[in-house]
């Protein structure tokens, strides 16, 4: 069997196959439906990723746009299917690629796109018990007021032993955690399996997105999930900066790399506050909290914002810096860094806190590669995955840095890597430090388009498909999250645990419940 | 070295909190505030320039609905015509008229409960940061409580998606009176940039009575702080 190392490979193994260049190292191909399993049976033997699912509905077409990107220098090959308008249905994609799972029933809800032998379709995106099936929201004739139903619903029971019950968690518990429900699968003593039911705060950004001006959408991207507003919205503009051709400036280019690495690192001392707290190891937590404030503080003083809203904008940023300011902000962080070190040493050399993170949690690196997550998380399983490295965007492809991998994949590891991205990400924000001179923003023009763009929140991938109407408003946007392919990874973290360990397991995941309702 | 001697070398990070105190620096982004520019122009382009409604110009003057800011900053950062003036500070709670506030009893020991319905995370964490050793509510009197049946008032995030609205509902009928409800964010004051839309609601008060907001996109934890001391009169609100 011939190797499928580029695109170029994947064309001339089907040189039959329609095919268009959508850009330099994105290529489109157009298949039959029934040859979809055996081309991604052939890319996922040869390490192709699967990016994300997008299916598109206009007045006289319904198509599947499968995303897939190998590693380094490979580029990206689109997979564009026709689906049928008469049946709506379309061969899964699951039992080749397992990521596509929740891909897969995100559309069946929102599309009303059934897929065939899919294992389980239903009660995703909207909730059975309040919702009649086949709403299509994301359909061009979908009503604008749905009326909700209230229908009997029962979680599906997997454990048939005697005496085996679910506990419900959520939607609403906790301090100040995110609204979710999670089923947690039990005879009594040690939890079997969890199941989590999202999508309680779905808004349907994809939906509001429709009609309104590229400038306003990023608004809604960063508000998607605002502690990774700025690694979001880079991925957004990214996929916008592509399909209008713009030309971004160097100096917004760095700057925003350097706004990105720092939003990286105030995120991961806000994840490791979440860790410490989990465990009740209050001293470490508050500790932690200091930090994260203290570079929110440090993000407003130099940005206006604590959360980096409204820095960026289509075509660069929406505001310059003077080298004073950068200046300061790095002193700020660079001050703050050797506390990170300290607390690192501190917990590790804490009995009380390992017992409760180390083993707990485990997703092996078998499985991490298997379900494709991405981020932290994966990288804490030994996947050496990383968008800033495998498809640079921004100043990446100059910056010295690597990316941290573990292998253990259990909640310490995990923690690890948090620690040691931060570490890296400060290497990055020295090399970046002197931003070239010149202008801020690029020419906008007015013509329609359409890309994916992408970047590595401090979550993971983030990606972004946007098509764009001549009048610079948005005709259909898609974003796959880094935490909606990731809680495939709470699945599997979550199989025989003891219920005092789940506060700590979920945190350890630093899953996202608003990016992955959207 | 032990955890003790970590925290107490670290010192009291804990700063003051006094209503109408200055806010330290970068504890919280402002708020645009009403601004006369020299030409009618610079009034009505940043009218134009905000994207949910929250300026209106008349005149020469541009003045600000902060129910309505999402701190998108597009009005802090111009080109060609003149930004607006912003306001470094934090006492943005507002009540609605009227109000009653909640009894002395209730000084000092105020258990607060959070609902999620459908916010962003940002929020959230500004809330998570209440209890930091910066915010320390705990020395108002300040609790977070895991259920509603022990709280006194309800925090609203988020725009109140159509699948939070019964869980919001019900843990509101779950709190033993006297109760109150203070919705945080843009989000729920207004449903901001979310709502009113197809899968949100315009914001907490469509669905429970609403006696104190919160505007912010996010509001910092020092907002917050002083919209729960409001709650119990123990600091007066302005609007």
């Amino acid at each position: 069997m011939k190797p499928l190392g580029s695109v170029q490979d994947v064309l001339a193994e089907w040189p039959f196959l329609a095919h268009a260049s959508l850009a330099p190292d994105v290529d489109l191909i157009k298949p039959p439906s029934d040859m979809l399993h055996a081309i991604a049976t052939r890319l996922r033997a040869h390490g192709w990723h699967l990016g994300t699912i997008v299916a598109s509905e206009t007045a006289d077409a319904t198509d599947l746009r499968y995303c897939f990107y190998g590693t380094a220098g490979r580029g990206w090959l689109h997979v564009l299917l026709d689906v049928d308008r008469q049946t709506r249905q379309t061969p899964s994609l699951t039992p080749v690629y397992i990521s596509a799972d929740r891909h897969e029933r995100e559309i069946e809800d929102l599309f009303s796109i059934t897929f065939t032998a899919h294992p389980r379709l239903g009660d995703f995106v909207f909730h059975d018990d309040k919702w009649a099936s086949g709403i299509g929201l994301m359909r061009p004739q979908a009503p604008q007021h749905i009326a909700q139903t209230n229908r009997p619903w029962e979680p599906h029971h997997v454990l048939q032993e005697e005496g085996a019950f679910i506990m419900p968690v959520g939607p609403i518990f906790s301090g100040h955690a995110e609204s979710a429900l999670f089923l947690l699968e039990t005879v009594g003593e040690d939890v079997v399996r969890a199941v989590p039911r999202l999508f309680y705060k779905y808004r349907a950004i994809e939906k509001l997105a429709e009609g309104r001006s590229v400038h306003d959408v990023l608004l809604l991207v960063e508000r998607c999930n605002g502690m990774s507003a700025l690694g979001n919205g880079w991925g957004y503009c990214n996929a916008v900066e592509s399909a209008l051709g713009i030309d971004v400036p160097a100096r917004a280019l760095a700057l925003r790399t350097l706004l990105a690495e720092l939003e990286r690192i105030r995120h991961h001392a806000g994840a490791i506050r979440e860790i410490c707290e989990s465990t009740a190891l209050t001293v470490a937590a508050n500790q932690a909290a200091v930090l994260e404030e203290e570079l929110l503080r440090v993000t407003a003083q130099l940005t206006g914002h604590r959360y980096l809203f409204g820095t960026l904008a289509v075509g660069g940023l929406a505001r310059d810096f003077d080298a004073e300011a950068i200046a300061e902000m790095l002193v700020a962080v660079h001050n703050i860094l050797p506390r990170f070190a300290k607390m690192r040493e501190a917990l590790e050399k804490t009995g009380s806190f390992l017992d409760r993170i180390e083993n707990i949690g485990l997703i092996s690196p078998e499985k991490a590669q298997t379900f494709e997550l991405l981020g932290p998380m994966a990288r804490a399983s030994g996947v050496d995955l990383d968008l800033r490295t495998s498809h640079p965007y921004g100043r990446y492809e100059d910056a010295e840095f690597s990316v941290p991998v573990e292998y253990e994949g259990d909640g310490f590891a995990r923690l690890r890597v948090l620690f040691r991205e931060v570490e890296q990400s400060a290497r990055i924000l020295n090399g970046v430090a002197n931003a070239p001179g010149g202008a801020l923003r690029g020419e906008i023009p007015q013509t329609p388009g359409s890309a994916l763009g992408w970047a590595e929140a401090p979550r993971g991938a983030s990606l972004h498909w946007t098509c764009i109407a001549a009048d610079l408003s948005l005709l259909r946007y898609h974003f796959a999250p880094p935490s909606f392919r990731n809680w495939h990874g709470f699945h599997i973290a979550t199989e025989d645990f003891a219920f005092q360990d789940f506060p700590i397991i979920l945190a350890t995941l630093d899953l996202s419940v608003a990016e992955n309702d959207r | 070295m032990s955890w003790f001697l970590l925290g107490i070398r670290s010192g009291i990070r804990t700063e003051r909190y006094a209503a109408n105190a200055p806010a330290p620096a970068g504890a919280t982004p402002g708020f645009p505030h009403e601004t006369r520019f020299e030409t009618t122009d610079d009034a009505a382009g940043n009218q134009a320039r905000c994207p949910t409604g929250a300026i209106h110009a008349q005149g020469d003057v541009a003045t600000v609905n902060r129910d309505r800011c999402i701190h998108c900053m597009r009005c802090a950062s111009c080109d060609g015509s003149a930004a607006m003036e912003w306001k470094v500070d934090y006492n943005w709670a507002h009540g609605t008229d009227g109000v009653d506030t909640l009894p002395a009893a209730f000084h000092g020991s105020l258990h607060v409960r959070v609902i999620d319905a459908g916010d962003c995370g940002a929020c959230l964490n500004e809330i998570a940061h209440l209890s930091d050793p910066f915010y320390n509510a705990h020395r108002h009197g300040i609790f977070i409580t895991p259920t509603p049946r022990h709280a006194d008032v309800l925090l609203v995030v988020g725009p109140v998606t159509q699948q939070m609205r019964a869980e919001l509902a019900t843990a509101y009928e779950a709190m033993p009176e006297p109760k109150r409800v203070v919705a945080i964010g843009a989000c729920a004051v207004s449903g901001g940039i979310f709502g009113p839309s197809v899968m949100c609601a315009a914001g907490a008060s469509s669905v429970v009575p609403v006696d104190i907001f919160v505007p912010g996109c996010p509001p910092p934890p020092l907002a917050i702080v002083h919209a729960l001391l409001g709650v119990c009169e123990s600091k007066p609100l302005e609007r």
